[in-house]
């Protein structure tokens, strides 16, 4: 049967669930706007660690747990797990998974991660490769400043356009349809785009011409338009990033009123000095698991596209001079029959 | 239609938020401006001790806001001070002083060798290197033509 629809969208006619999903998030997090949705938390940004690696890999191990309490899974019973990070050899999601005995792909999308293995999860258990499979990412804003940027206490200013990575994780599992839980319709992987942004500290800009691509190619694949969502939401584009989106997408026909943005809804930029909103794998990782997933389950939402991007490059490259790939990734998210309105 | 690199870096320059310039220099001149303060009083302090020439008492000021801001860094207080700062707080000595203890602090966790003591001069050592061979042409130009 060819599930293919037009060039890059993949239709998934059985329809998986997500089974169970947890966010957690660190302080800063937490007392943000949407800080009351985040149930799960810590104060302590070390987590209980000794290093800020094994902090990030904490947090994953408790975001998994967590989930997977909910979703009420022995570890032997899941039979893939999707994960990655922004550190270097995805070392937060490998440590995570130590003790877990479950089969593990690695990967790596950047920011576009929860988007990227919540389509490869769903598409394995359509496929019936997998029964169950998880769907995880986090961010941490102390491994990340100091892969990508500058030492922690070092006195530096943020650029205005520059965005604060989210310490924070999310995780879903995914499985065979259940009626009464959020389903995943469609899948959109996308394109690599790059247009020549070699700002690190614009990351916004650098990633929107991916997000246009992805979100016009599913438009036309599949004859719809943002109307026919409850909303159109992108993973860490920020204030700029958001504006340029819209404009990309107008040029090419497509006006997209309902978008929202996780990078602009964690965080108050003003309050909490952020410059241009979140960033990091964990920002659409635990606004997904934390808000979108319950309010799709709630039925305040009915049917949303979720749309993580990515931003491709690494320290190496950017001193290099290279310009900043960026990609997107799509997830067609449907509330549960019984709580649509 | 898609745009081409050259029509999209029209369209994301128009987008970037602009630096409030205005109020940084402001902010910058007044807390620089304090740091050089605090070193007056201190060189005023130190001339005064018995047997202190000027140039001691000069090291010593330098000393002594070099280990001020190494402090300030370690309890996390001096990229507060920076984040409303900026440059006020990058140029002075203890700007740099700053830039050795943080990453020097940061990389602990990789152990002493190969952390601390290797990456201690990540955000230094190219204002040491370019600084020494800039002192060493003007010097070649002070012995050859002065």
């Amino acid at each position: 049967m060819n599930k293919r629809v037009g060039r890059s969208t993949i239709e998934l006619a059985s329809r998986p669930s997500i089974l169970g999903y947890a966010a957690y998030v660190g302080k800063k997090e937490h007392m943000g706007p949407l800080g009351r949705f985040f149930e799960n938390y810590d104060p302590d940004t070390t987590f209980g660690m000794d290093t800020w690696e094994k902090a990030e890999s904490e947090l994953q191990r408790r975001t998994f747990s967590l989930a997977r309490q909910k979703a009420g899974l022995e570890n032997d019973r899941i039979d893939i797990s999707f994960a990655g990070d922004l550190l270097n050899q995805c070392i937060a999601s490998g440590y995570s998974s130590r003790e877990n005995g479950i089969p593990f792909a690695g990967l790596y999308g950047a920011c576009s991660t929860m988007a990227e293995s919540l389509a490869l999860a769903s598409a394995f258990v359509d496929a019936q490769f997998a029964c169950v499979a998880s769907a995880q990412t986090s961010s941490h804003f102390c491994t990340a400043e100091r892969q990508f940027r500058f030492p922690l206490e070092y006195g530096g200013v943020r650029a205005p356009a520059s965005q604060w990575t989210v310490t924070g994780s999310g995780c879903c599992f995914v499985g065979p349809h259940q009626d009464d839980k959020v389903s995943v319709e469609r899948i959109c992987f996308g394109r690599i785009r790059d247009l020549g942004v070699c700002d690190i500290n614009n990351m916004g800009s650098a990633m929107a011409p991916a997000a246009a691509d992805t979100l016009v190619q599913f438009f036309s694949d599949t004859g719809t338009c943002a109307s026919d969502y409850s909303a159109v939401v992108t993973g860490d584009l920020g204030e700029v990033g958001s504006e340029i989106l819209s404009r990309l997408c107008v040029m090419e026909g497509y006006e997209i009123p309902n978008h929202l943005d996780c990078g602009k809804m964690i965080f108050d930029p003003e309050k909490q000095k952020v410059k241009a909103g979140g960033s990091g794998c964990g920002c659409s990782a635990s606004v997904l698991c934390g808000y979108l997933l319950p309010e799709l389950e709630r039925g305040r939402l009915t049917r949303i596209l979720f749309m993580a991007t990515g931003a491709l490059m690494s320290p190496t490259s950017f001193q290099q001079g290279e310009s900043i790939p960026g990609v997107a990734h799509l997830v067609v998210l449907a509330a549960p029959k019984n709580s649509r309105k | 239609m898609k745009p081409t690199a050259e029509q999209y870096k029209k369209i994301y320059r128009a987008q970037m938020p602009k630096s409030k310039t205005g109020v940084d220099c402001l902010c910058a001149f007044t807390v620089g401006g304090m740091i050089c303060m605090i070193g007056q009083v201190f060189l005023g302090l130190y001339s005064g001790i018995q047997g202190v020439d000027k140039d001691t008492a000069a090291l010593l000021t330098s000393a002594t806001l070099i280990a001020l801001s190494a402090l300030l860094t370690g309890f996390g207080v001096y990229d507060r001070i920076s984040s409303f700062a900026g440059a006020g707080t990058l140029v002075p000595i203890t700007g740099f002083a700053n830039a050795v203890v943080s990453p020097a602090l940061e990389f602990k966790s990789e152990g002493y060798v190969l952390g601390t003591g290797a990456k201690m001069f990540i955000i230094a050592g190219p204002v040491l290197v370019y600084g020494v061979a800039a002192s060493v042409v003007a010097g070649l130009i002070w012995l050859l033509f002065l």
